[in-house]
């Protein structure tokens, strides 16, 4: 799995995409810093782009690459190699250099811009954490789709429709049961929901932590006492872990059984 | 018995009188206009109040240090006459309820120390026209059924309370019933930690014509605090660090206050139960927490807020209640609502203020009634100006969709800087479906307007 892992990454590497994506997100830090001075501000206008756009280059690339590799795969196919360790190399992979290009991109422009001697360094490193988990998360479930679908167009189809679900239905869905319901109490929904997806979570988890969350007021409190403990930290790692692990799961699974 | 009262200009005895009470009117109003350049020349002064208390008994000069007769400031005060200075010399003085009943002035020479011990109350002002000027009042003993102060009025008037510094106290300046007296440049500096337990830096108590003007209050529980004081004037005065409110004011009316500073306090100021309150050239910022303001308007009629400045509050003004507001020439930049408004408001005018880059301008939770927003800078402002009258040319709509849903129920900020929430208010700058068609800036302006704060 490793060798694969090694080949897909180096593929990676040496592609037009991902330096396209690198150079994006370098530009990104540069301009953001260049245009105001307050590195908490850049941290907060990075984090809007960083839970909106990370997901979808993520499932994107994904798609992308597992149909553009199909032939390369057939190819390992036929030799002796364990199934599972092609698909899930092919994974971390694309996972791997798609984080490295977002970490690397962002994180050279703030380290010379002096992150080190600034406050906002646990934020900034937070943002980038999520940033990379977003991207584990969000290129398997394409992985996932992609293995379903032999129709190239209806996979596509169905992973856009996945971003836009996670991204934005999702938050439709969730502010219309609370204004249904607002006649309960919903500090408890309300945990749950942001819990149950990666999106919401990783913008509670960087909102938190920035000077912003005095505006949520009463749920805010409610919120930075579940997520400001021990146990809110480690339970909303733990969650974000297993949005990795359950769909590396399936694509283990499915590659299995496949028939190709 | 009927004695024969000489007439004064036939005496010479009352010539020389006269003439000593020039120079001591002469020598107070140097006192208390040019305290600094006093210290410098203290001795020379003292030297002339030494020369007319050997001359003329009537105003004379007691001096308390650790080696002179009078070795407390209470002995000195009891030696004292009507109009006398009691000069206090450098030193430490751990005295408690230092009691001034006659007028004089009480003046310390290079900021002597009074150590209360934590014991209690230290200096009570129970005559008319006592000036207190110059020292350093330490260790104000705490008490959960006394207000202990480290200077307290009752019910007298024409006091002047100045250049003090107060540190670890409970209460700082009480003045309780008493009237035209002035508060001026000192410093106060508590070590509050919690509410119950702590005082107000400067409390006035149904006080009328108080001038609160220069101090410096930090760390205690309200820095200013007023309750039933009418025709008060607060100026120039620094109140940050404050575990509640900067200033407080409660059943106050016809004050002013003005190129005050409240920063960092717990909650920020608030201004409840009052009528015809000026509010100008003041600086709120960064009153930041989940329960902060600003500025916490409730129940006030007929107030003025002009040329100030709120930046950085959780909520700029939080308003309920109040009618008949001017909002004027006021700038709100980043806070989280520059505006809250309440309910049950009638006639507030909001005009040529600048918003500022705040999260939410305004939020609304009832009708928008008789209050108008008119010739605002808006930077969210997105129209466009074809006549180029400086004028915006299509209104601007404060409220957004958000701000409005967060109001109905609160437990939706969760979404906040979610992208649904931006295509929502998106969609509904485009076409208003929820928010009150009527609250609206006709005129909305195209530049930041330049208020000359001078």
């Amino acid at each position: 799995m490793l060798k694969i892992l090694k080949y897909s990454f180096y593929d990676l590497m040496r592609s037009r995409w991902s330096y396209v994506y690198f150079l994006f997100y370098l530009l990104l830090g540069v301009v953001l810093l260049f245009l105001n001075n307050d590195l908490s501000k850049a941290v907060i206008t990075l984090m809007n782009v960083i839970i909106i756009l990370v997901p979808l280059i993520g499932t994107i690339f994904g798609v992308m690459y597992y149909y553009n590799s199909r032939e390369f795969t057939e190819l390992l196919l036929a030799q002796p190699v364990k199934r599972s360790s092609i698909f899930l190399g092919q994974y971390f992979g694309v996972a791997t250099s798609l984080s490295m290009s977002l970490v690397i991109g962002l994180g050279l422009p703030f380290i010379f811009y002096g992150i080190f001697n600034s406050n906002a360094i646990w934020d900034f490193s937070l943002l980038l954490v999520t940033g990379a988990f977003l991207t584990f998360i969000f290129t398997a479930l394409a992985f996932v789709i992609a293995l379903c679908n032999e129709n190239r167009i209806k996979g596509f189809g169905y992973a856009i429709l996945l971003w836009l679900f996670m991204a934005v239905i999702y938050d439709g869905l969730f502010l219309m049961s609370l204004l249904y319901f607002e006649d309960y109490p919903l500090d408890k929904f309300s945990l749950l929901a942001t819990m149950l997806n990666p999106v919401d979570l990783s913008r509670v988890l960087i909102l938190l932590k920035l000077d912003i969350s005095a505006l949520l007021g009463y749920t805010g409190a409610v919120f930075q006492k579940f997520f400001g403990t021990d146990f809110g930290l480690v339970l909303s790692s733990a969650m974000l872990v297993i949005w990795v692990a359950v769909p590396t799961f399936f694509i283990w699974r499915i590659a299995k059984r496949k028939d190709f | 018995m009927v004695s024969k009262i000489p007439t004064p200009s036939f005496n010479p005895k009352f010539i020389i009188f006269k003439l000593f009470l020039i120079i001591a009117v002469i020598n107070g109003f140097v006192l208390s206009n040019f305290a600094s350049i006093l210290k410098k020349s203290l001795h020379i002064i003292t030297f002339v109040f030494l020369l007319f208390a050997t001359a003329n008994s009537l105003a004379k000069t007691i001096t308390v240090c650790n080696s002179c007769s009078a070795k407390t400031i209470q002995e000195g005060i009891n030696l004292a006459d009507e109009g006398d200075t009691v000069l206090v010399k450098k030193g430490i003085y751990k005295e408690v309820n230092i009691i001034i009943d006659k007028s004089i002035i009480l003046l310390g020479e290079n900021l002597p120390t009074i150590d209360g011990e934590d014991r209690g109350e230290i200096i009570k002002i129970v005559a008319d026209n006592v000036t207190v000027d110059g020292f350093k009042i330490i260790n104000v003993g705490t008490s959960y059924t006394a207000d202990y102060a480290a200077v307290r009025v009752i019910k007298k008037d024409g006091f002047v309370i100045q250049n003090l510094e107060l540190e670890k106290l409970f209460f700082g300046i009480y003045l309780e019933k008493s009237n035209n007296g002035k508060v001026l440049n000192n410093k106060i500096k508590g070590d509050a930690v919690n509410e119950y337990n702590s005082g107000n830096g400067i409390q006035l108590w149904y006080c009328k014509g108080v001038e609160v003007r220069g101090n410096t209050v930090q760390n205690v529980r309200d820095g200013i605090y007023l309750e039933f004081s009418d025709n008060i004037i607060i100026s120039h005065n620094k109140s940050k660090n404050n575990l509640r409110y900067g200033l407080h004011f409660m059943f106050s009316n016809n004050d002013i206050y003005e190129y005050n500073t409240f920063e960092n306090n717990g909650a920020g100021v608030a201004v409840m139960f009052s009528k015809f309150v000026d509010m100008n050239h003041n600086i709120f910022k960064k009153n930041w927490g989940t329960a902060a303001f600003g500025l916490l308007l409730k129940e006030i009629t007929d107030a003025k807020i002009t040329n100030n400045v709120f930046q950085e509050n959780t909520i700029g003004i939080n308003v309920e209640g109040s009618n008949r507001i001017d909002y004027k020439n006021n700038d709100f930049i980043s806070n989280g609502w520059a505006i809250k408004v309440r309910g049950a408001c009638y006639t507030n005018n909001f005009e040529n203020n600048n918003f500022m880059y705040n999260s939410f301008d305004v939020s609304y939770n009832s009708n928008l009634n008789d209050n108008k927003f008119n010739n605002n800078y808006w930077s969210d402002y997105t129209g466009y100006d074809l006549d180029k009258n400086g004028i915006g040319d299509v209104p601007y709509r404060p409220v957004k969709l958000f701000s409005y849903i967060v109001n109905r129920t609160p437990e939706t900020i969760i979404l906040l800087r979610s992208l649904f929430i931006d295509i929502i208010d998106f969609s509904e700058k485009v076409s208003p479906v929820f928010t009150p068609d009527n609250l609206l800036d006709e005129n909305p302006k195209m530049k930041t307007i330049n208020h000359d704060r001078s």
